[in-house]
């Protein structure tokens, strides 16, 4: 091979590939006759991004094998991950367990792979969904620690912001309604609970909006440099 | 005083923790010994819903997005089953997608929860439909403006999309008059603003259901792009209550079923972990202030 | 005290608890299943004759309803006991208690309940990429025939358009499957070119449409807003409604550009300008504020759904949704109420 071959292979053929890709797009939206186009390329990208997930999958099997292979440490864990990635795959491409479907029953694979009874079913319901959501559920108790030792009202900014947090934990509470809900209809504007509507209608409203124009006129630049070539930051360092 | 500042200071945060765990755990018990909940008045948010759902005529195609996963459901599952619950209570046709991967099992399981268990005559392929879910986040979106099965060509238990009576007169996404998205990140509530509504040029409306991370960021939108809104815990609280007070029977005394009070359970907890997080602001800025104030008075 | 010390007497008392909990009123953790039978009259056709398929499902009951048939019939079978549901709940409520012993200190515990999640969750993503897209688009296009007699009867014939594509989806997919290879990587750039151009090419339609277009002109608001009666239009203004929404319009109008005077870093914060940027400074606080508040709720009502399955599934000590008879709740409900 030309010895410039590898860097047009390598980065001119990508560049502009997602310039290509990038345009039809763009001009889908603005031109109907390339409308038909710009479906296609997005049916292409949605099948990538399913290929993508068994990349992922091949991916972590590839990392724990070489864990397994080199005795790291905590290479017993690694074991532990790998057979529960295959089973999982093995019962879920294989739909074991899963009865076939009622629309079409004379067909074995025509069944719906998380159906009653079938095991990848049960180990979404017994292993994946009580793992995932205690995960989540521990953000709360960090949260909590996070408050006790970094919220500190050192200057107006930051009283400014436990003020806010104060009334929104209250106000989204009953704990408003028996603060403040004896107040006389025409100072309700004052409770904590329409307070908090106030502030997220009105402050959060204003500041959220500057920052979503902002980020937008980010995303727009950086988006057409990537597009017009400008940006190729995104393959890496190259020869 | 100054020992107390002390044991502040110096507090291990796993005291903390079980300090939550207490104010969170409490409630729980207690509501669901009881049965007791507090009482919700909606905001113009959640009631802004509530009305966009009741306006449709009974037989309404309306497209409800599942883009959540079980790791938000202690939020969500709520939104997804009343929202269901008024859906089709109203007689709308519900057609079913999900952009998150884990969407389609919990489609099921709401299905189960509501339709399948207080709606026996409505028909699965005819009154709903589960189209599953497809990959590719916004650019499903973005097929679904144009050609919607070729985003979704088969229901979720294989039936060509072409054959579902449910999906009568559905070419394009904007056939829906009203988009119904229960939303826990990306892509979600931010992403169909973005790409459908904003394009389909006011031919279809939006409500969401979202977690409270993404409730501050969505305000904006609201109500030009998006036309109701409910946020966090407290707004399924609101909703829940709003469509269970219109859906009770006025001649029957009967309990409304536990499953439509689950967010209005949560917010037991809530108050309870709100109120030690004031506590907890308000003791750490006591130590820092005594701290700081007996350093100066030690320099000077 | 020593850690493994601390450990062995945790996990005794909480051993000690449920065996307790075990031995009081109706016990805990346990799943029933109902006995499905499925019958499907199919019709001939040029392949095989007319046709009953018959098979048994067992779909997943609330512990009354076996309850309530056992006692009507104790020799009854539609109903039943079901192991591995009954593991299931065990093993996810170990799963639970791992993951929540993690804030004492890391563990082997929450090790291996970390170590099946990363496993389960990336083959569960590969299942649900390989049967929701790849069959019905990929193998669909492809393998036509395959698919329609093997999975998915009702499937479409696809056009040559969708073939032709698909082809280029599969070229793609190949390539970016040799980001596992030892050699030749390099070619995976080209999908990864190919995703991040067309998100490059959405977001800028979307952005600009979405975020830039639509929030300018939603800021446009009347800095006067009057509110009239609903009761009769002819009433004219109401003084104190209008006067508060005209204000609110006022301050979020200021409010924007406050806040996007303080992100133009391309000119000092000096003067006009940089009093406008305190301003939106103090805007942000407020903003973050309230994010904060928010996400301590969206937080704790996580915390509080697994505690409710761990206190209504697992431990039987309460039962909202009514699905079994709980003796130990209902007595100490019956005192509190």
């Amino acid at each position: 091979m030309a010895e410039g071959s590898p860097r047009i292979m390598k980065r001119l053929v990508p560049m502009w590939i997602a310039i290509i890709a990038g345009f039809v797009m763009l001009l889908s939206a603005f031109f109907p006759i390339t409308e038909s186009l710009g479906e296609t390329v997005g049916e292409i990208f949605n099948v990538v991004a399913a290929i993508a997930f068994v990349l992922g999958a091949g991916s972590l099997a590839k990392v724990n094998l070489a864990k397994i292979s080199r005795r790291d440490q905590g290479w017993g864990y690694a074991a532990i991950t790998l057979i529960c990635f295959a089973i999982t795959l093995v019962v879920g491409l294989g739909k074991i367990g899963v009865p076939q479907s009622t629309q079409f029953p004379l067909l074995g694979w025509s069944g719906e792979k998380d159906a009653e009874g079938s095991i990848f079913g049960w180990i979404y319901e017994f292993a994946l969904v009580p793992i995932t959501s205690t995960m989540f559920a521990l953000l709360a108790f960090y949260v909590a620690s996070a408050a006790f030792r970094a919220f500190r009202a050192k200057n107006l900014e930051a009283i400014l912001l436990l003020s806010t947090a104060f009334i929104v934990l209250l106000g989204r509470t009953f704990a408003g309604v028996v603060l403040t809900g004896w107040l006389p209809d025409w100072a309700s504007g004052l409770r904590l609970e329409n307070l908090s509507v106030y502030i997220m209608q009105v402050f959060n409203t204003a500041g959220n909006r500057a920052i979503i124009i902002g980020i937008a006129l980010g995303v727009t630049a950086t988006s057409l440099r990537i597009l017009l070539g400008v940006d190729r930051s995104w393959m890496g360092s190259g020869d | 005083m100054s020992k107390f500042i002390t044991i502040l200071e110096g507090l291990d945060r796993r005291w903390i923790f079980l300090a939550m765990a207490i104010s969170v755990a409490g409630p729980i018990l207690y509501i669901g010994i009881t049965g007791k909940t507090l009482p919700e008045t909606p905001t113009p948010t959640a009631r802004a819903v509530y009305k966009e759902i009741e306006a449709l005529s009974p037989g309404t195609p309306v497209l409800l997005s599942f883009d959540f996963d079980p790791a938000s459901g202690g939020e969500l599952t709520p939104m997804a089953t009343s929202l269901v619950h008024q859906c089709a209570a109203r007689g709308l046709r519900m057609v079913f997608i999900a952009l998150w991967p884990l969407g389609p099992q919990l489609i099921d399981e709401t299905i189960k929860r509501v339709i399948l268990a207080d709606y026996p005559n409505l028909k699965e392929g005819v009154d709903y439909v589960n189209l599953g879910f497809q990959s590719g986040n916004e650019s499903v979106m973005k097929v679904m403006l144009t050609d919607f099965a070729k985003a979704f060509p088969i229901t979720k238990n294989g039936v060509a999309v072409g054959d579902v009576v449910a999906l009568k007169g559905i070419q394009r996404v904007d056939n829906f008059p009203l988009l119904i998205t229960i939303s826990a990140g990306y892509p979600g509530a931010k992403e169909w603003i973005q790409y459908v509504i904003s394009s389909s040029g006011g031919k279809i409306k939006m409500v969401t259901g979202c977690t409270g991370v993404q409730t501050p960021g969505l305000y904006p939108y609201y109500p030009v792009q998006l036309n109701g809104l409910l946020g966090a815990i407290k707004g399924a609280a609101e909703y829940e209550s709003l469509v269970n007070s219109s859906l009770a029977p006025k001649d029957s005394s009967a309990a409304v079923p536990a499953k439509y009070l689950e967010a209005q359970r949560r917010m037991g907890p809530q108050l309870g972990a709100h109120l030690l997080m004031i506590a907890l602001i308000i003791l750490g800025n006591i130590a820092f202030f005594a701290q700081r104030n007996s350093k100066v008075r030690a320099t000077s | 005290m020593k850690p493994s010390k601390t450990w062995v007497i945790v996990v005794a008392v909480i051993v000690v608890l449920v065996g307790i909990r075990m031995t009081i009123g109706q016990g805990m953790a346990r799943a029933y299943v109902e006995r499905i039978d499925q019958s499907v009259e199919v019709k001939a056709n040029d392949t095989h004759g007319a046709s009953t398929e018959k098979w048994t499902e067992w779909h997943p009951v609330a512990p009354k309803k076996f309850e309530a048939a056992q006692k009507a019939d104790p020799s009854q079978t539609k109903f039943a006991f079901s192991w591995a549901n009954t593991i299931g709940l065990w093993l996810a409520a170990f799963f639970t208690l791992a993951i929540f012993s993690f804030l004492y200190r890391d563990n082997p515990g929450y090790r291996l309940a970390e170590a099946v999640i990363i496993g389960v969750s990336a083959a569960y993503w590969g299942v649900i990429g390989f049967w929701d897209t790849l069959v019905p688009k990929l193998f669909g296009a492809l393998t036509p025939n395959l698919v329609h007699d093997q999975v998915l009867p009702s499937l479409p014939a696809p056009t040559n358009g969708q073939v032709v594509a698909m082809c280029f989806a599969l070229a793609l997919g190949l390539m970016l499957l040799m980001r596992l290879a030892p050699k030749g990587g390099w070619i995976s750039l080209w999908p990864i070119a190919f995703i991040i151009g067309v998100t490059a090419g959405l977001k800028i339609v979307s952005h600009v449409e979405s975020d830039l277009v639509a929030q300018s002109i939603a800021t446009f608001k009347p800095l006067v807003q009057p509110i009239v009666s609903s009761e009769s239009a002819q009433s004219g203004w109401m003084l104190w409604p209008t006067i508060w929404a005209s204000f609110a319009n006022i301050l979020l109008v200021i409010g924007v550009l406050c806040c996007l005077t303080y992100f133009f870093f391309s000119v000092e914060h000096k003067g006009v300008a940089g009093r406008a940027a305190r301003v939106g400074i103090m805007y942000l606080m407020i903003t973050f504020g309230a994010a904060f508040g928010f996400t301590v709720m969206g937080r704790v009502a996580l915390l509080a759904a697994r505690i409710e399955f761990l206190f209504d599934d697992w431990l039987w000590l309460i039962d909202p949704a009514g699905k079994r008879i709980v003796e130990v709740a209902s007595a100490i409900g019956s005192m509190l109420c």
